[in-house]
């Protein structure tokens, strides 16, 4: 009987993520929160080096970053795969989750929480990577095939926390007339069952990036 | 598998591209080097990496895959030949997996960065950085070797391959500046680690030299100066 716990932050795309992958495999873990403000000294004692969300504590032992939390969830536990089997298509899917978080998710985001020559940067470089990202996904359901694989878990953000803060910022870069092809797919997979179950709500996302965008601070 | 069949896209001085080569190599497959220059990009290069149009890229019969971590899990998952590149065990893999990402996201850019300041400042926060950083890879060591030779327990594994690959240029640097960053008083077991792995004879047949990498960043620093 394995112990399970898992560090996180509510309104975090990381941890929704890993939240995810516990759920798919039907793991049971306990749930703490993490006040990001305020971080409580058990959290602190676990990790040291990053201080971040999320952490996953199996049977004593921390394990950060939220790509090295999914590798391990998929290795450890039975249960349907979060990435391919095959060695050929596992590396693509790294490649492309790769691609998604760091040229994609970031540069969006940064956009918006930015203003001037930075944000006209950080737009140019997500609209290069977006146009890529567009023909990747013509033709299918999601990254993984007819199922979700590690590309769509980490796709998270552009599917559904980058549009509620384009709406929150007024800036938009991501847009269903530009990039119809992610969109469908982020529709698709935002009302996916199993992963409507495992999104925050969106008013509640709206008003907690509201309320950061208007402090200048993100928690 | 002929050499033919594997290919690897790169620059001797690159250690991304050292990355897999050295795995290959523990994975006793033979293989094509094809060396690029990255000023003149080629249309192998452009074809087998389109989207970052960056080295290193491993050609596997019709397959390429890109990007220096991707290459070397996908060489210990594809060849079946020689001893295990990642740890047998998903904690210890979880370990070095984590490693990786804080040299190559947080630590190893750091290194150019400093190898090219010139402001007095600036070049000692980034000393001190290097340093707490080396510590806390000190502590990985300690963690991950369990008293062995290597991260990877009694053989070279993944993230000996990968910390593995910054040493030629973390060295260039120490001369640059002129400063000891992998100081054996204050990392001890790193120092020892690092020596040990530049003795094995297949990581000398692929990590470059000191002196030509020197070379190097002395044509690099009055390319950069011309062009300003």
């Amino acid at each position: 009987m394995s112990e399970v716990k898992l560090f996180g932050a509510w309104f975090s795309p990381y941890v929704r993520r890993v939240e995810m992958a516990l759920n798919l495999k039907g793991v049971e873990y306990e749930y703490i929160e993490e006040d990001l403000k305020n971080k409580s000294p058990l959290f602190l004692e676990f990790n040291p080096i990053t201080k971040l969300v999320p952490v996953l504590v199996h049977n004593g032992k921390p394990i950060f970053e939220s790509s090295v939390i999914l590798e391990y969830i998929d290795e450890t536990w039975e249960g349907p795969s979060i990435f391919p089997k095959d060695p050929y298509e596992r590396a693509m899917s790294r490649f492309w989750a790769k691609f998604v978080e760091d040229k994609c998710s970031e540069p969006l985001w940064k956009a918006c929480w930015s203003a001037g020559e930075e944000r006209e940067k950080a737009k140019k470089e997500a609209e290069e990577a977006l146009k890529i990202l567009e023909n990747e996904i013509e033709g299918k359901k999601f990254f993984g095939g007819d199922k979700i694989g590690v590309v769509d878990y980490v796709g998270n953000v552009i599917a559904f926390w980058i549009p509620i803060l384009q709406d929150v910022v007024g800036f938009h870069i991501l847009t269903k007339d530009k990039f119809p092809n992610i969109w469908k797919w982020g529709d698709e997979l935002c009302n996916d069952s199993f992963v409507k179950k495992n999104l925050p709500e969106k008013e509640k996302v709206s008003f907690a990036l509201k309320r950061s965008f208007e402090t200048g601070s993100l928690y | 598998m002929a050499a033919s069949d594997v290919k690897v896209l790169g620059m001797w001085s690159c250690p991304y591209v050292n990355r897999a080569q050295l795995a290959l190599s523990i994975k006793s497959t033979e293989y094509e080097f094809i060396e690029e220059n990255t000023l003149q990009k080629s249309d192998k290069l452009l074809k087998y990496n389109p989207v970052h149009k960056k080295i290193p890229v491993l050609i596997h019969g019709d397959k390429s895959v890109c990007e220096s971590c991707i290459i070397v899990e996908y060489i210990a998952d594809a060849f079946a030949t020689g001893p295990r590149i990642l740890p047998s065990d998903a904690y210890d893999r979880a370990l070095a997996r984590f490693w990786t990402a804080y040299i190559d996201d947080k630590w190893y850019p750091l290194v150019k960065v400093l190898r090219q300041s010139d402001d007095e400042e600036e070049r000692k926060s980034l000393v001190q950085k290097l340093s707490e950083g080396l510590i806390l890879l000190e502590e990985a060591f300690i963690g991950c070797s369990k008293g062995m030779a290597y991260f990877g327990g009694d053989s070279i594994g993944y993230l000996d391959i990968i910390l593995g690959s910054c040493l030629a240029w973390l060295r260039v640097t120490e001369k640059v500046v002129g400063v000891e960053l992998m100081d054996p008083t204050k990392a001890p077991q790193l120092a020892k680690w690092a020596e040990r792995l530049c003795s094995d004879d297949r990581v000398k047949a692929v990590f470059p030299s000191i002196d030509r990498l020197m070379e190097l960043h002395e044509l690099i620093q009055a390319f950069l100066k011309s062009s300003k």
